[in-house]
C-alpha cells in the first residue's frame, strides 16, 4: 500500500522521505508510459506503420485541438468517479468490483427523477437528480459493506454479484418505462441537463465534455479532504491499513466500513450523471459499459491518490478518444494493448520506485 | 586462534539520516557463546541481518572461516553454515513438526514424493542428537512457545548451520523454559556450534556466554571475557550512564477500585471458555500484577476490560462506572489506558506516521482541529513535545511508525496511552522486547502513574517485572485467579509453580 502522505516539501527535517525518493516517484507514472508506448511501438512496426507518425497523431488529435481534449475530458469523466470510487474503497480496506453496477444504477436514477418533472426548475431539479445518482450508487455499496459488516461476507463477491443485480434490475424495470420499440428512458427535463463545456469555452466546440467533470473533480477534493484531514477520514485509511488497531483505537469497524462502502458507492454513482445529464439526456440500456472496472486500473495507476485518479482519469481518456483517431491506420486493439501495458508497467514501475527509494530513505 | 568462525570487518549501513551500523567489526570465535547486548536502536538486529543476508551494508566486509563473502540472501547464508532463530518465529502454524523442519530441502521418495517418514526420522535423529526434545508429528500450532522455538533451532541445524544467531530467545518463555533452552544450548556448544545471542537480559548474558559485545548508537562501544565484566559495567556500556535497578515509590493509599471485574466469564476466539468468573479491583495508587504462562486467559481478560471482545457474563467498572465491552471508545471516554500486547497488530498502525500514531484513540478530542477535521499542525506539535518527552527516536512525526525500532514504538505507544490523563491502566507486556534504558522508563512511568493516584494493572510473563512494579500480585492459571500474594512474601520460582498449575488452587 502507498503511502499516505505525499511529502512535498523539501529540506524540513520533519518529512521523512528524501527529496530524491521523492522525485523518483513522481517520474514514476512518466516511466510507466514510456515503457508502454516502447512497447506499443513494436506492435505498430509490426503491422507495418510508423509508431512515431501513429503516435503523432494520437497525441495531436487527443491533446492538441480542442474538439480532441474535449472528447479525452469527457472519456476521462467517468473514469474519475469510478476511479476514485475505487481508491476510496481502498484506503478503507475495502475492494470495491461494484463501480460498474453503482454507475449503472446511479445513472438510471438520475434519469428516471431527470424526467419525472418536465417543467422543473434547474437550482431544484439538477440538484435532485444528481442526489437521486448519488443515492442509486451508495444503497448498492452499502449493501455489500453492510453484509460485510454483519456476517463477515467479502465485498469482492458481493460487490460483482450486486453488479449482475443491478444490470438485471434496470432491465426488469425498464421494461415498464423505456420509450416504445426502444431501450432508453424519456428524455430527461432541461432543467435536469448539465451545461457543457463548449458553452463557457468555445474551442471544445463538439466535444460532449460537460458540467460531470467539475463535479467528479470536486469529488476528488472531497475526497482529498475527508480521507486525509478529517476525523472519519483518519478513522477509515487506519481501518485500511490495521484493522485491529483501528477497533483498539475504538473504530466501530462494522459501521465504519459500511459508511465508506456507501461513500465509495456514491461516487461511483455519480459517474452516471456524465452520460445521462450532461451527453444523451436519456438512459440507455448497456450505455458505455466498462468504465467501473476501468476504474480499478485508473485507482491502482493513480496510486489511490485523488489527484493521481484524476491524472490517470486523463490518460485513460486519451488513449480512449485516441483509438478512435488512429483506427483508420492500425487496428484499434491497438489501444487495448497500450491500456493494458500501462497498467502492467504502471504496477511494475511502482514496485521498482519503491525499492529504489526504500534504499534511499 | 583457529580463524574466526565470523568476522564482520567496519559494516556500516544507513536508514535515511539513520547511521544503523557505524563501521562496526565483530569477532565470533569457533564454538563459543557470544553475547550481542544493546539498547533497542543500538544496531544488534541490523548488524545480524547483514549477516544473515536480510540487508546488504553499504560498506564493509564479511569473512566466514577466514574467507571473504558475499551475502544477497539467507539462501546465501544458509548455504555457508549460519542460522537465524527470530524473535516471531516463522513457522507454518497447521503444518507438522518435521515438515516445517524440513521445509526448503524436503526428502524426496519416488517420482519426486514428499517422504515423510524420512523428514520424521531425519528429525528425530536432530532432536536427540542435540538435546530438543520435540514431537516431529506435532502440528506446530499444538506446540508450546518453548517448543516452538526447538523446531526453530532444529530447523536452523538441519539446513546445516554450524553459526547460530538467537534473537532475544527468552522473551517469550517461563524460567522453567529458559533453563531448558540454556541446556540444549549448552549442549549445542559442547559439539561445536558457535552461537550468538541477541538479548537485553544481562542475568542470561552472565549465565551463558563467554563472551559479550555491548553495541550503543550504532557502534560497539564494549566488551570482552564475560568472566571479567559485571553486570553493572555491562549495563553501563550499554546505557551510557549507570542504570537506577531500585526504583523509588512513594506511599500511597489505596482506597476507591478504579478498575474492577466482576463474575467475568471470556470465551477465547473459538468460543471457548478462556476467563472463568474472574473477579477483582484495583484501586487508584496500586499496581496489581497478573502473572501467568501466555494462554492462559489473560489476553481475552485484557480485552474485555479495554472493550474489545464481549464478556459472556459478569461486568467490568472503569472509575466506578459500568461499562459495555462494545466498543474500546466507550472504555477510553470513562478514563482507560491500554497498552496492548501485541503491538504491531492492535498497538500502532504501522503504515501512518508517529503522529498519526499519536492520536489513535483520540482523534475525536476536540483540540486537535475545528469542526471534524485534524488539524497537521497541531499533531505535529503534540507529537513533537511527546517524542521528546518519551525520547522515541528518532524523534520525527512524519515518520513511518514501521521505521522504529520495536522498542521505540513501544515507547511511542506508552507516550499516547500515559498522555490520555487516565484514571486506570492496563499495561500488557510494556516492556517486550524492549532495552534496558527503555525498561526503566517505561517502568519509571507507571510508577508515576500509581503515585498519581492511578490503578494499573500489569500483565506479564516476566516474573521480575511483576515483583519490581506491584504491590499486589495475582496468578492466573486456566482462566481463573489461582493465587494471590505480595511482592515480599513470594518469589519467582514460587510464582513459576503456581503458573504451571503445581501448587494447590486458593482462589
Amino acid at each position: 500500500m502507498s503511502r499516505p502522505r505525499a511529502s512535498g516539501t523539501r529540506s524540513a527535517p520533519r518529512h521523512a522521505r528524501a527529496p530524491r525518493a521523492a522525485l523518483l516517484e513522481g517520474l514514476a507514472p512518466l516511466a510507466a508510459l514510456a515503457i508502454a508506448f516502447a512497447a506499443g511501438a513494436l506492435f505498430i512496426l509490426a503491422i507495418g506503420e510508423d509508431p512515431l507518425a501513429i503516435y503523432a497523431l494520437m497525441l495531436h488529435e487527443t491533446l492538441g485541438t480542442g474538439y480532441g481534449l474535449g472528447q479525452t475530458l469527457f472519456k476521462a469523466t467517468p473514469l474519475i468517479f469510478t476511479g476514485l470510487a475505487v481508491a476510496f474503497g481502498f484506503r478503507s480496506g475495502l475492494f470495491n468490483i461494484g463501480a460498474e453496477g453503482q454507475l449503472y444504477l446511479g445513472a438510471f436514477a438520475a434519469a428516471l427523477v431527470g424526467a419525472a418533472w418536465p417543467a422543473g426548475p434547474m437550482p431544484v431539479l439538477l440538484p435532485l437528480a444528481i442526489l437521486a445518482a448519488a443515492s442509486a450508487g451508495a444503497a448498492w455499496g452499502a449493501i455489500p459493506g453492510f453484509l460485510k459488516a454483519r456476517f463477515g461476507a467479502h465485498e469482492v463477491i458481493n460487490t460483482i454479484m450486486m453488479n449482475f443485480i443491478a444490470f438485471a434490475l434496470v432491465s426488469f424495470i425498464g421494461r415498464g418505462l423505456f420509450e416504445p420499440a426502444t431501450v432508453r428512458t424519456a428524455e430527461i427535463a432541461p432543467g435536469a441537463q448539465l451545461a457543457r463545456l463548449s458553452d463557457w469555452f468555445p474551442a471544445l466546440r463538439g466535444a460532449p465534455v460537460n458540467l460531470s467533470l467539475l463535479l467528479g473533480l470536486l469529488c476528488a477534493a472531497a475526497a482529498q479532504v475527508l480521507l486525509f484531514r478529517s476525523r472519519f477520514g483518519y478513522e477509515l485509511r487506519a481501518v485500511g491499513l490495521n484493522a485491529p488497531a483501528a477497533e483498539y483505537g475504538g473504530v466501530r469497524l462494522g459501521r465504519a466500513q459500511t459508511i465508506a462502502m456507501a461513500i465509495s458507492g456514491a461516487i461511483a454513482g455519480l459517474g452516471g450523471t456524465n452520460f445521462v445529464l450532461g451527453y444523451k439526456h436519456f438512459f440507455e440500456l448497456g450505455f458505455p459499459g466498462g468504465v467501473g472496472f476501468l476504474g480499478i486500473a485508473v485507482a491502482l495507476v493513480g496510486r489511490n491518490r485523488p489527484l493521481g485518479v484524476v491524472i490517470a482519469a486523463v490518460v485513460f481518456g486519451a488513449l480512449s478518444h485516441g483509438g478512435l483517431v488512429i483506427n483508420q491506420r492500425v487496428p484499434k486493439e491497438l489501444v487495448d494493448i497500450l491500456e493494458a501495458i500501462v497498467i502492467l508497467s504502471a504496477i511494475a514501475v511502482q514496485q521498482i520506485v519503491a525499492r529504489i527509494a526504500r534504499r534511499l530513505d | 586462534m583457529a580463524a574466526p568462525a565470523v568476522h564482520l570487518r567496519d559494516i556500516t549501513r544507513h536508514f535515511g539520516s539513520v547511521l544503523a551500523n557505524d563501521a562496526v567489526s565483530l569477532e565470533l570465535a569457533p564454538g563459543e557463546i557470544h553475547a550481542l547486548v544493546g539498547e533497542n536502536g543500538a544496531g544488534k538486529t541490523t548488524l545480524m541481518r547483514v549477516l544473515y543476508g536480510l540487508l546488504e551494508p553499504d560498506s564493509g566486509r564479511i569473512e566466514v572461516d577466514g574467507k571473504p563473502v558475499r551475502l544477497r540472501s539467507p539462501a546465501d547464508a544458509m548455504r555457508l553454515g549460519l542460522g537465524m532463530v527470530h524473535q516471531h518465529f516463522m513457522l507454518v502454524g497447521p503444518l507438522t513438526v518435521a515438515e516445517n523442519v524440513m521445509l526448503g530441502h524436503e526428502p524426496h521418495g519416488r517420482f519426486g514424493r514428499f517422504d515423510l517418514a524420512a523428514a520424521v526420522a531425519r528429525v528425530r535423529e536432530l532432536s536427540e542428537r542435540h538435546g530438543l526434545p520435540v514431537d516431529p508429528a506435532a502440528r506446530i500450532e499444538a506446540l508450546s512457545v518453548g517448543a516452538q522455538q526447538r523446531v526453530e533451532i532444529l530447523k536452523a541445524l538441519a539446513h546445516g548451520a554450524r553459526v547460530l544467531i538467537l534473537d532475544e530467545p527468552t522473551a517469550v518463555l517461563t524460567p522453567q523454559e529458559v533453563d531448558e533452552l540454556f541446556a540444549a544450548l549448552r549442549s549445542l556448544q559442547a559439539q561445536g556450534t558457535t552461537i550468538v545471542l541477541i538479548t537485553h537480559k544481562l542475568a542470561e548474558v552472565k549465565a551463558l556466554s563467554q563472551r559479550v559485545s555491548v553495541m550503543r548508537a550504532g557502534r560497539v562501544v564494549g566488551g570482552g571475557a564475560t568472566a571479567e565484566l559485571t553486570i553493572e559495567r555491562i549495563a553501563g556500556m550499554m546505557v551510557g550512564r549507570a542504570i537506577a535497578t531500585d526504583l523509588p515509590r512513594a506511599a500511597t493509599h489505596p482506597e476507591v477500585p478504579l478498575l474492577a471485574v466482576e463474575l467475568l466469564d471470556v470465551n477465547d476466539d473459538r468460543g471457548l471458555p478462556a476467563v472463568r468468573r474472574v473477579s477483582f479491583a484495583v484501586r487508584g495508587g496500586e499496581i496489581v500484577g497478573l502473572a501467568g504462562v501466555e494462554g492462559n486467559g489473560q489476553h481475552e481478560l485484557i480485552e474485555c476490560i479495554a472493550g474489545l471482545r464481549m464478556p459472556v457474563h459478569g461486568s467490568v467498572l472503569i472509575g466506578q462506572q459500568r461499562v459495555s465491552c462494545r466498543s474500546a471508545a466507550e472504555h477510553f471516554a470513562a478514563g482507560l489506558a491500554h497498552i496492548p500486547s501485541d503491538r504491531l497488530r492492535r498497538g500502532l498502525v504501522p503504515a501512518m506516521t508517529l503522529a498519526e500514531n499519536l492520536i489513535l484513540g483520540l482523534q475525536h478530542e476536540p483540540d486537535l482541529g475545528p469542526g471534524p477535521y485534524l488539524d497537521p499542525e497541531t499533531l505535529d506539535a503534540r507529537a513533537e513535545s511527546l517524542l521528546a518527552e518519551h525520547d522515541v527516536r528518532p524523534p520525527e512525526p512524519r515518520r513511518l511508525a514501521s521505521q522504529l525500532s520495536g522498542g521505540n514504538q513501544q515507547k511511542l505507544i506508552v507516550a499516547r496511552e500515559l498522555s490520555r490523563g487516565a484514571r486506570a491502566v492496563v499495561a500488557a507486556h510494556p516492556t517486550r522486547g524492549v532495552d534496558l534504558g527503555a525498561i526503566e522508563a517505561i517502568h519509571r512511568r507507571l510508577l508515576a502513574e500509581r503515585d498519581a493516584g492511578c490503578a494499573v494493572l500489569l500483565v506479564s510473563s516476566e516474573l521480575s517485572e511483576i515483583l519490581t512494579l506491584s504491590d499486589r500480585v495475582f496468578v492466573m492459571y486456566e482462566g481463573r485467579l489461582v493465587h494471590e500474594t505480595s511482592p515480599a512474601a513470594t518469589d519467582e520460582r514460587t510464582l513459576g509453580l503456581h503458573m504451571t498449575g503445581r501448587r494447590g488452587s486458593v482462589a
